[in-house]
C-alpha cells in the first residue's frame, strides 16, 4: 500500500516532467503558431464584429459587416470570380507547365546546366519589375509582341488592356516564372528508381506507359504539394494584379491620384485586393477582416478537399 | 475534470485576448498646449515629389523658418494619402505633425474620424476669418460637417486644352462653349488614317483617359450629390441621367466606345512626353492648370490654348464654371506642438505673399480671395483662363464625404459600365448607385 501511494506521485512527476519536455521541443512553434497566426486570426474573428476605423475606438455592430461584404459589396462577386478564375487557370497550367518543362530538363544531356539555370532564372526577378517588363512587351500600341504578332498577320490583343485578355496575360506572366515549380519537379522525377522505368520497359511500357504507371504514382505527393501551395499563393495573388492594372491603365500615379484596382473593368481584381482597400485605404476593419476570413475558409476548404484521398493525389498508404 | 478547467480557463482567455485586441485600438492623442514660440522641430508630410515641386516647397519652407527662427520643419515628400493614413492611425513619435493631402477626396474622412485637428479653434485666436480669408467653395471642401480640419493650400481647376493648329485647319474660329458645340467640332476634328483607324480624336470623353473621371466632367452640370440628410440622390437630380447621355453622345459620335477605348490604349503615360494630346492624338482635352506648365516644357509641337470646359446646351449662361479640386493642409491629431504646427499651416495657407509665389512656382491656382487677385499672379493668359474658372460662381468641387472617395469611385464603376453600354436601364442604374452609395456611408458611419 506504502509502495503505491509513493509510487503514484513519482509517476505523476514523471509524467509532468515528460509533458513539459515535449512542451520545450515544441515551444519555438507553439510561440511562432500562436503569435503569427492564432492572435491574428483570433483577432480578425473578434475586429470582424466590430466597427473600427482604426482611430476611434470600435463598437460592436453585430453580423452589419458580414452583411455589407456578402450582400451589399458589388465588388466582391467579380473580386471572388477572378480569384476563383486564377486558382482554377493559373495553378494548374503552372503545375502542367512546370512538369513539362522539368521532364524536359531532366531528359537534357547535353548543356543540361544551362537550361536549368535559363528556365530557373526568370524567378528570381522581382514580381513588380517582372510586371512592369510584362506591360511593356504586352503594350497594345508600342510592344514588341504585337508588333511580331501584327507582322505575320495574327490579330493582336490588348492584352493587360482588354478585360478578356488581362487575366490570360497574368497567366503568361506566371508561367514565365515556372522556376520554382520546375526544380521541385525536378527533384521529385530525379527521385523515381531509375529499375521501375527498366521493369516497365521489359513489360512492354512505352512513354506514356512509364508516365502513367511509374512517373505519376511517385510524384503524386510532390504534385499535391505544388497544387496546395499554389492555391494558397493564388488565393493571396496580389501585387502583378495590381501594377499590371495600374501600368496598364496609364493613367499617372501620383500622391492624389486614386487608383482603383482592378483595371480594366475590374478584371483583375482580385479579393486580396479588396481586402487592403477596405482595410488601409476606407479603413473599414471590420469589412476588410470579414472578407479576409471569406478568403481563409475557401482556401482552407480547397485544401482540405486536394487532401482527401478521393481527390488521388494522396498515395494509397498515406 | 475537463469541464470545470475549461470553465476556468475560457473565460480567462477571452478576457485575455479581449484586453489585448481593445489594446491594439488606442490611437495616439496630441496636445495644444504647446509653447509655440518655444523652439521645437516639426515634421511636415506633402506629395510635392518632382524637382521643381521640391524647390517650390523648400523655398517656402526656408521663408517661413526666416520668419519663425525658433521652429525648424523637416519635410518629407511624396507622400500619398494611403501613406498618411497609415502613419497617422498608426501614431508613433515619428508621425507628422503637419499633413497635406493632394485631394480634397479625403477631407471628409479626415474630418470626421478626428484625425486631422479642428482648425477652428486655431483660427479663433490667432484672429483669421476664414469667410473673408478664402473663397467660398474652396472652404466648403475642406471642411465636414461644420468642422474646419483642412485649410485649401493652392487649389486646382480643370478646363478645356485646344490644339490652336488643329482648329485652324478644321475651320474652327473658337473653342466650343456647349456640349452641342463640343459634339460638333471634335467630329470636324476626328482624323483617321487610311486604313480606318483613328490619327487624331476630336476629344475622348472616356472616362478612363487621364484625369478623365466621372466627377471632373459632370462638375460642368453643377450636380448635387447628396441630399440634406446625406442621402445619395443622383438618380433624383435630372443632370445625372443627362450627363451620362451626352458623354455617350460625344462617344458614339466620334465612331464609338470600342474603337475609341482600343485608341486610347494606344496613348502613352499622361505625364510622359507620350501624353496623347502633345503627341497630337487629342485635338482637345481636359485637364488641369498644371499641364500648362507641361506643355510649355515639353515645347508642344504645335500653338495651343485654355477655355473653359462646354457646358450643357440648356446652361448655356453658366459658361466659364468647372471642376474645382485642390491641396490641403492640416495638423496631424497626434501632434504634440499643434500650435507650432498652425504657424506653419497659416503661413502656407494665408499669407498673401507666400500663396502666390507658391501659386506661380507650381502653376497651381491660388487658395485666398486676395492671392486670386494679386498683381504679382503669372500674367500668362493661357493660365489666367484657370484663375477666371476657380473664380466663378458656378464652379463646383466634390462634397466631403465620411468615407473619402468611396462615393466617386462607385460613380467611376458605374460610369464605366454606362460608356461600355452595359447599363440597358440609366434610371434603374443609378437607383441602384445611390443604394450603393448610401450602403457604403451607413458602413463608414459608427
Amino acid at each position: 500500500m506504502a509502495a503505491t501511494t509513493t509510487g503514484a506521485p513519482a509517476l505523476r512527476r514523471k509524467r509532468t516532467r515528460e509533458r513539459l519536455r515535449i512542451l520545450g521541443f515544441l515551444s519555438p512553434w507553439l510561440i511562432g503558431f500562436s503569435v503569427f497566426f492564432g492572435y491574428p486570426l483570433i483577432a480578425t474573428v473578434y475586429f470582424s464584429f466590430l466597427h473600427y476605423n482604426q482611430i476611434e475606438r470600435p463598437e460592436f455592430v453585430g453580423l452589419r459587416n458580414w452583411t455589407y461584404v456578402l450582400t451589399q459589396m458589388p465588388l466582391f462577386g467579380p473580386a471572388l470570380w477572378n480569384t476563383l478564375w486564377l486558382v482554377v487557370v493559373m495553378v494548374a497550367l503552372r503545375v502542367v507547365f512546370g512538369l513539362g518543362i522539368g521532364l524536359l530538363v531532366t531528359r537534357i544531356t547535353s548543356g543540361a546546366g544551362f537550361f536549368r539555370t535559363a528556365f530557373y532564372l526568370p524567378y528570381l526577378a522581382p514580381p513588380v519589375a517582372a510586371t512592369v517588363a510584362f506591360v511593356f512587351l504586352l503594350n497594345p500600341a508600342t510592344g514588341p509582341v504585337n508588333g511580331i504578332l501584327g507582322a505575320v498577320g495574327i490579330p493582336a490583343p490588348s492584352w493587360f488592356n482588354d478585360p478578356h485578355w488581362a487575366k490570360p496575360s497574368l497567366v503568361l506572366l506566371s508561367l514565365w516564372g515556372i522556376g520554382d515549380l520546375m526544380v521541385i519537379f525536378m527533384a521529385a522525377l530525379l527521385d523515381v528508381p531509375k529499375e521501375q522505368y527498366e521493369a516497365a520497359e521489359l513489360d512492354g511500357a512505352g512513354a506514356w506507359g512509364k508516365f502513367r504507371y511509374v512517373t505519376w504514382p511517385s510524384i503524386t505527393p510532390i504534385v499535391l504539394f505544388a497544387v496546395v501551395t499554389g492555391v494558397v499563393q493564388t488565393m493571396q495573388y496580389y501585387t502583378q494584379a495590381l501594377v499590371a492594372g495600374k501600368l496598364a491603365s496609364g493613367v499617372s500615379i501620383g500622391p492624389g491620384t486614386v487608383i482603383q484596382p482592378g483595371y480594366p473593368d475590374h478584371s483583375t481584381l482580385t479579393v486580396p485586393q479588396l481586402v487592403y482597400s477596405l482595410g488601409f485605404q476606407n479603413f473599414n476593419t471590420g469589412a476588410a477582416c470579414a472578407l479576409s476570413l471569406v478568403l481563409f475558409a475557401l482556401a482552407m476548404a480547397v485544401t482540405v478537399l486536394l487532401m482527401r484521398k478521393r481527390a488521388g493525389l494522396l498515395p494509397a498508404e498515406d | 475534470m475537463l469541464l470545470p478547467r475549461l470553465r476556468t480557463c475560457l473565460p480567462a482567455a477571452l478576457a485575455g485576448a479581449g484586453l489585448l485586441l481593445s489594446g491594439c485600438a488606442r490611437p495616439a492623442v496630441g496636445s495644444d498646449r504647446d509653447d509655440p514660440t518655444a523652439p521645437v522641430t516639426l515634421n511636415f508630410w506633402h506629395g510635392w515629389s518632382t524637382p521643381d515641386e521640391v524647390k517650390a516647397i523648400d523655398d517656402s519652407i526656408a521663408r517661413f523658418e526666416r520668419l519663425h527662427p525658433h521652429i525648424r520643419v523637416r519635410a518629407t515628400g511624396n507622400v500619398t494619402d494611403d501613406t498618411m493614413n497609415q502613419a497617422l492611425r498608426a501614431g508613433g513619435g515619428d508621425a507628422p505633425d503637419v499633413v497635406s493631402s493632394f485631394t480634397t477626396n479625403n477631407v471628409g474622412q479626415y474630418c470626421s474620424s478626428g484625425m486631422w485637428a479642428d482648425l477652428d479653434p486655431f483660427l479663433k485666436k490667432t484672429g483669421v476669418v476664414k469667410e473673408k480669408v478664402f473663397p467660398k467653395p474652396l472652404l466648403a471642401y475642406t471642411q465636414y460637417r461644420g468642422k474646419q480640419c483642412a485649410l485649401p493650400l493652392l487649389a486646382d481647376t480643370y478646363g478645356l486644352y485646344y490644339n490652336k493648329d488643329a482648329f485652324e485647319k478644321a475651320g474652327i474660329s473658337r473653342p466650343p462653349h456647349t456640349m452641342s458645340e463640343l459634339k460638333k467640332d471634335a467630329v470636324e476634328l476626328t482624323r483617321r488614317t487610311t486604313d480606318g483607324t483613328y490619327r487624331q480624336l476630336g476629344f475622348m470623353p472616356n472616362f478612363r483617359l487621364y484625369q478623365n473621371s466621372p466627377d471632373r466632367l459632370f462638375a460642368q452640370w453643377g450636380p448635387t450629390y447628396f441630399d440634406r440628410n446625406g442621402k445619395a440622390q443622383l438618380a433624383k437630380d435630372p443632370a445625372t441621367k443627362d450627363f451620362f447621355t451626352t458623354q455617350r453622345e460625344l462617344i458614339d459620335a466620334q465612331g464609338g466606345y470600342g474603337p475609341t477605348e482600343r485608341f486610347r490604349t494606344t496613348f502613352g503615360d499622361e505625364m510622359s512626353s507620350q501624353n496623347a494630346f502633345l503627341t497630337g492624338k487629342l485635338a482637345m482635352h481636359m485637364d488641369g492648370e498644371w499641364r500648362g506648365l507641361l506643355l510649355r516644357k515639353a515645347p508642344a509641337p504645335f500653338a495651343w490654348g485654355t477655355a473653359p470646359m462646354p457646358v450643357p446646351d440648356d446652361r448655356a449662361d453658366t459658361y466659364g464654371r468647372g471642376c474645382l479640386t485642390g491641396t490641403v493642409a492640416g495638423i496631424a491629431h497626434s501632434s504634440r506642438h499643434q500650435n507650432a504646427a498652425w504657424e506653419l499651416v497659416k503661413f502656407l495657407t494665408v499669407d498673401t505673399d507666400q500663396v502666390v509665389a507658391f501659386a506661380n512656382a507650381l502653376h497651381n491656382v491660388p487658395s485666398t480671395n486676395a492671392a486670386l487677385t494679386s498683381p504679382k499672379l503669372d500674367a500668362d493668359p493661357t493660365f489666367r483662363t484657370f484663375l477666371g474658372i476657380a473664380a466663378h460662381p458656378h464652379s463646383t468641387a466634390l462634397p466631403p464625404s465620411i468615407n473619402g472617395a468611396q462615393y466617386v469611385t462607385a460613380l467611376q464603376d458605374f460610369g464605366y459600365d454606362v460608356e461600355a453600354g452595359k447599363v440597358r436601364d440609366l434610371d434603374a442604374g443609378l437607383r441602384g448607385l445611390d443604394a450603393q452609395i448610401d450602403a457604403d456611408t451607413l458602413q463608414s458611419e459608427n
